[in-house]
């Protein structure tokens, strides 16, 4: 992490205490934990007092069955400084059961459809948002598909007169996942 | 004028009229089957004669589950499901993907893999902005552009077929390198059409763009502010467009990138116009690049020559067709048990990632294309994310659109080029 | 064509029907229903170097009213299949149906949630065209084989067992 990417963050620490944890640098890639209840401040803060005017990505991850002691879902922001030319990623943890999160379309209006998305596919309410339904499934679609508790949902194929399950159910070599039922 | 919010949804055409409570202005549904729309897009418009005012886009026609799949298929096999994500820029998909494997597995890729990665990336990005100018030429009435892009894609699809085997949705990158070196005659093949290309590009430019008709339809039309872009969090042509000089393959270089010598097409009109001429640029940029990689490939192998990744990638002819390294079958079969289970599970489980999560990005023709990539430390992904720029750049699609006229829609669609397998995935 | 409603049933009118349906196969026009990777490669092969004008097909109809062969030529979701039964039923009756590819025949490497197995399951369909994407080649050939079917069906279109 380079000199002024390690002083934003220390800034930013400064600006919300309680809510924003230790700077992580994995594989050359620096990610901050940020609590939910100030999601869209610390955005705002890093896109008027920092130099984050773009956001790449939001994008969903369900620990269902692998990482029982961390809240269920991360929703990790992706943020692109142009003029610094630098990344930041913001990693928010939601436990299952309560999955309402701030909305930071009023931050920068590209996470409009990508917030539709991560509800679609989780089921993570955004609270704020102008628009928020589905987008990618058909809009009476019961379920969310991305959680790990949804299966993958395919037929069964018949090979040579033997009917085989879907991968997500069949016998499957272990994969040192640990994840429930499914794969092993 | 109020405005009132429709919700356009899946329901009765009628009932969307209703809502819009309004007798003065015409709700007109454009898709999802339509020729214009570039795919499975539906454009649904508020009409006030021929003036759109409101354009609500709704995607999802083309959703395929990729990001599951991928979850229940290990690593390697992981490349198939990605490459037909965005189809008319496969080995940008599989770039991505594989970069981002590689960076968790912490192995660092042969320099000709990587030459070769470029080489096939920029040809690439020649096809698909080839078949952009085709089908926006088709919807704007340039019907023979349609036949020429064509014509020049088909020459590179040639050269695809010759190396990978595929015309499109090759697979033929993988975590650790490629999954086999160039023929020998793929250079002479790649020469031979690089010579003849720039005069190709002449040609169309002298059709296009000194032609009143296609600047007529094209300047003013569709414009998105450099502001605007960025906080819609747009990437590519469209900002390239808007006077934003802002190119991966500069800015974060990767996979040897840094090592040709090429520049980034910027225009300042911001409108379709200027997408036009950014992307002509482009492809000839693109024939520079490949030109460069053609000219310094390194020798060396394709993948990477670590046992727990990859088993050697030399084949040899053997009596049933092709086959692995001649060396290796008799080390498998006939000296080591070890090695024959190391390879078996090679094979059937595949290979292990640690864990953790990466997010790398790529410069795709139509801009950022990112993953996002999570492993639990098994044979198979944990989280696939696609951050795709079609998608991304078509939350523009409304700003785009309102106010101007619908012929006027289709070129500014046509000028933001979304691939509706990348946007829907 | 309205000519089956003309003609008196159960009179065998072999010539007429001969020129018919060679008519009928010599301008098939398909209407455009390409959804992803293989609508690129049926765009292919209408463009000039694998030529589908050759065979009467380069006019692409976008109007389903006026096609008669839909070439289903990618991934079909569960969102767009209600929009495929739509299309077919909007097309005139004497009409066929190619899936193109090996995930509009039987879902392809999509066995998941999203993509409907088959497009078998929403409109019938006349030929299958297996490959992933199809080559140019593959698809002219499918298209032969419905030129085939054509040629030996009745005046209304059907192949009726005779």
């Amino acid at each position: 992490m380079n000199e002024t990417l390690s002083e934003l963050c220390a800034e930013l620490r400064g600006a919300f205490p309680e809510h924003v944890g230790e700077p992580a640098i994995e594989f050359g890639e620096v990610s901050v934990r940020v609590s939910r209840e100030r999601v869209a401040d610390v955005c705002r803060w890093l896109r008027d007092a920092g130099p984050f005017e773009m956001l790449a990505d939001v994008s969903g991850v369900d620990s269902l069955g692998i990482a029982p002691d961390v809240d269920r879902f991360m929703i990790a922001y992706h943020l692109y400084s142009l003029r610094r030319n630098e990344r930041l990623r913001l990693r928010v943890f939601i436990p299952g059961g309560d999955e309402h999160l701030d909305s930071v379309t009023t931050v920068w209006p590209a996470a409009n459809w990508m917030e539709r998305e991560v509800y679609d596919f989780f089921g993570i309410v955004f609270d704020g948002h102008p628009d928020l339904r589905r987008i990618l499934m058909p809009d009476d679609w019961e379920g969310h598909p991305q959680r790990k508790d949804y299966p993958l949902g395919g037929t069964k194929v018949e090979f040579k007169g033997v009917m085989i399950p879907p991968p997500d159910v069949r016998g499957q070599p272990s994969t040192t996942t640990g994840y429930p039922g499914r794969i092993s | 004028m109020s405005a009132r919010e429709v919700y356009v949804g899946g329901q009765e055409w009628g009932e969307v009229v209703r809502q819009s409570g309004r007798d003065d202005t015409l709700i007109v549904n454009m898709g999802p089957q339509h020729p214009s729309t570039h795919g499975v897009l539906r454009l649904v418009l508020e009409l006030d004669g021929e003036t759109v005012i409101a354009c609500t886009p709704v995607i999802g026609y083309l959703h395929t589950g990729i990001e599951k799949n991928i979850e229940v298929r290990n690593w390697t096999q992981g490349v198939t499901f990605v490459t037909r994500a965005d189809y008319l820029s496969p080995f940008f998909n599989e770039l991505a993907y594989c970069m981002a494997v590689e960076k968790l597995l912490d192995v660092e890729v042969p320099a000709r893999a990587q030459a070769i990665r470029v080489l096939l990336c920029e040809l690439q990005r020649i096809s698909s902005h080839l078949v952009w100018l085709a089908t926006g030429g088709l919807e704007l009435g340039a019907l023979s552009m349609m036949l020429y892009g064509f014509r020049e894609r088909e020459k590179l699809l040639d050269i695809f077929e010759l190396i990978t085997g595929l015309r499109m949705n090759h697979a033929y990158i993988r975590p650790g390198g490629l999954i086999q070196d160039l023929p020998d005659t793929a250079p002479d093949r790649i020469r031979e059409f690089l010579d003849e290309f720039p005069e190709r590009i002449n040609d169309y430019e002298s059709l296009l763009s000194d032609n009143p008709l296609w600047l007529a339809r094209n300047t003013g039309i569709g414009i998105l502010e450099a502001d605007d872009a960025i906080a819609m969090g747009v990437t590519g042509p469209m900002l390239r467009a808007a006077g934003v000089a802002h190119d991966l393959r500069k800015a974060q270089p990767y996979s040897g990138y840094q090592n040709y010598d090429f520049e980034i097409a910027v225009e300042e009109g911001a409108d379709c116009a200027a997408r036009y001429r950014v992307r002509m640029r482009e492809m000839r940029e693109s024939a520079k690049i490949a030109r460069q990689a053609l000219g310094s490939l390194p020798a060396g192998p394709v993948m990477v020559a670590d046992p727990k990744v990859a088993w050697p990638a030399q084949l040899n002819l053997g009596a049933d067709g092709q086959g692995n390294s001649l060396d290796y079958i008799r080390k498998i079969m006939g000296e080591s048990m070890e090695a024959l289970i190391h390879h078996f599970k090679l094979v059937t489980e595949g290979f292990k990632v640690p864990q953790g999560q990466v997010y790398v990005p790529v410069e795709s023709p139509r801009g950022e294309l990112g993953y996002h990539v999570v492993s639990a430390g098994g044979t198979k992904p944990w989280r696939v994310h696609m951050r795709d720029p079609s998608f991304v750049n078509l939350q523009a699609a409304s700003h785009l659109v309102s106010g101007g006229l619908i012929a006027d829609a289709i070129a500014s669609i046509a000028s933001l080029d979304p691939v509706m397998g990348g946007v829907d995935r | 064509m309205g000519l089956e409603g003309q003609i008196p049933s159960g009179i065998l009118l072999t010539s007429v029907t001969k020129f018919v349906n060679w008519a009928r196969a010599g301008s098939l026009w398909p209407a455009t229903f390409g959804l992803a990777c293989c609508a690129i490669e049926m765009m292919a092969t209408g463009a000039a170097h694998h030529d589908l004008a050759r065979f009467g097909m380069e006019v692409f109809r976008a109007s389903p009213r006026q096609a008669d062969l839909m070439i289903v030529a990618g991934r079909v979701s569960q969102k767009m299949a209600p929009v495929l039964r739509q299309i077919y039923d909007q097309m005139p009756e004497p009409k066929w149906v190619l899936s193109m590819g090996v995930c509009a025949s039987a879902g392809g490497m999509f066995n998941n949630y999203a993509i409907v197995q088959g497009v078998d399951q929403i409109v019938p369909v006349d030929a299958y065209v297996g490959g992933c994407p199809p080559r140019p080649e593959q698809l002219m050939d499918a298209i032969l084989l419905i030129h085939e079917k054509i040629k030996v069906s009745g005046i209304d279109g059907r192949m009726d067992a005779r």
